[in-house]
């Protein structure tokens, strides 16, 4: 439930900094969805948790190194608002002066989603396609699953 | 039908707003905020809303999942279709320029076709998720 609040918060805070497309989803899928998907995820579990099978440590090392690689790799990052960032200067520019007339669509969010980061957005979509199959396989309906076993 | 009336009431009154709003920000998406992961953000949450109140029952018939896993696949496969396409008449992968006879009218259909796209993946998955986490018992 407060996931579902800071989500609505941070909507306004996108809002107020005039980023709408992200508002937008922030709004619909942090503060709706995923408030309703913890809420029946909840539903499934139970009370207690049971006993760990395995030992922790060899996850926790794992955890921990990818961790440390991510934290060192945050290091060479501009500074926070820094207007020399490599990410003001390289293609965002360009985006801004030539999208009008190369793609002639009104909202410029658009456009580099769509058209100049097509890929991206292609990855995304095989992304969220890709969670909705692991779902599937992973929790789908029992019922499906005896039936084949008695067929195999 | 006597339990939840006022919410029922009020959610038979919604849901096609919230549909038809998803269709808005789904095809406006070129002029206003919005898109395709928005536009089947909202149209899912509408029949999330469908089933919370009507039950999941109801839902399923509205929504088949065999229909959902079919339209998912589809939506990929419209993004994917697009990009062949403008491989095929002559440009890039995803490039819609070559699409229609003016450069920016081919990104303009180009747009609007894998924003469709997306906005029938994101729906259906979301949907898909949603209707496999409360279908699960114990």
């Amino acid at each position: 439930m407060l996931f579902g609040i800071y989500s609505l918060l941070s909507a306004g805070i996108f809002l107020v900094l005039d980023a709408l497309d992200v508002a937008f989803i922030e709004a619909a899928v942090g503060a709706g969805i995923s408030t309703v998907l913890m809420l029946s995820t909840l539903a499934l579990t139970e009370r207690k948790e049971k006993e760990p099978r395995h030992k922790a440590v060899l996850p926790l090392l794992v955890v921990l190194v990818t961790g440390a690689a991510l934290v060192y790799g945050t290091l060479d990052m501009p500074d926070f608002g820094d207007p020399k960032a490599p990410v003001h200067q390289h293609v965002a520019p360009r985006y801004i002066q030539q999208s009008p007339a190369e793609i002639g669509v009104p909202n410029m969010v658009t456009s580099v989603l769509a058209s100049y980061r097509g890929y991206d957005t292609l990855g995304e979509v095989t992304v969220i396609f890709t969670a909705g199959v692991g779902v599937l396989a992973l929790i789908a309906d029992r019922r499906r699953t005896r039936r084949r076993r008695r067929r195999g | 039908m006597g339990k939840h009336l006022v919410l029922r009431l009020v959610a038979k009154i919604f849901i096609p707003l919230i549909l038809l709003f998803a269709l808005y920000v789904q095809f406006h998406g070129d002029y206003g905020p919005g898109g395709g992961f928005q536009a089947g953000v909202i149209f899912a949450a509408a029949f999330i809303l469908y089933a919370l109140l009507f039950g999941l029952d109801h839902a399923r018939t509205v929504m088949p999942p065999a229909l959902l896993q079919t339209v998912a696949a589809l939506g990929v496969l419209l993004y994917g279709g697009v990009g062949v396409a403008s491989m095929l008449l002559g440009g890039n992968y995803l490039d819609y320029s070559v699409l229609a006879e003016d450069p920016v009218h081919g990104q303009h259909l180009g747009i609007l076709l894998i924003e469709l796209g997306v906005g029938l993946t994101v729906a259906s998955v979301m949907m898909v998720i949603f209707f496999t986490f409360t279908g699960r018992r114990g």
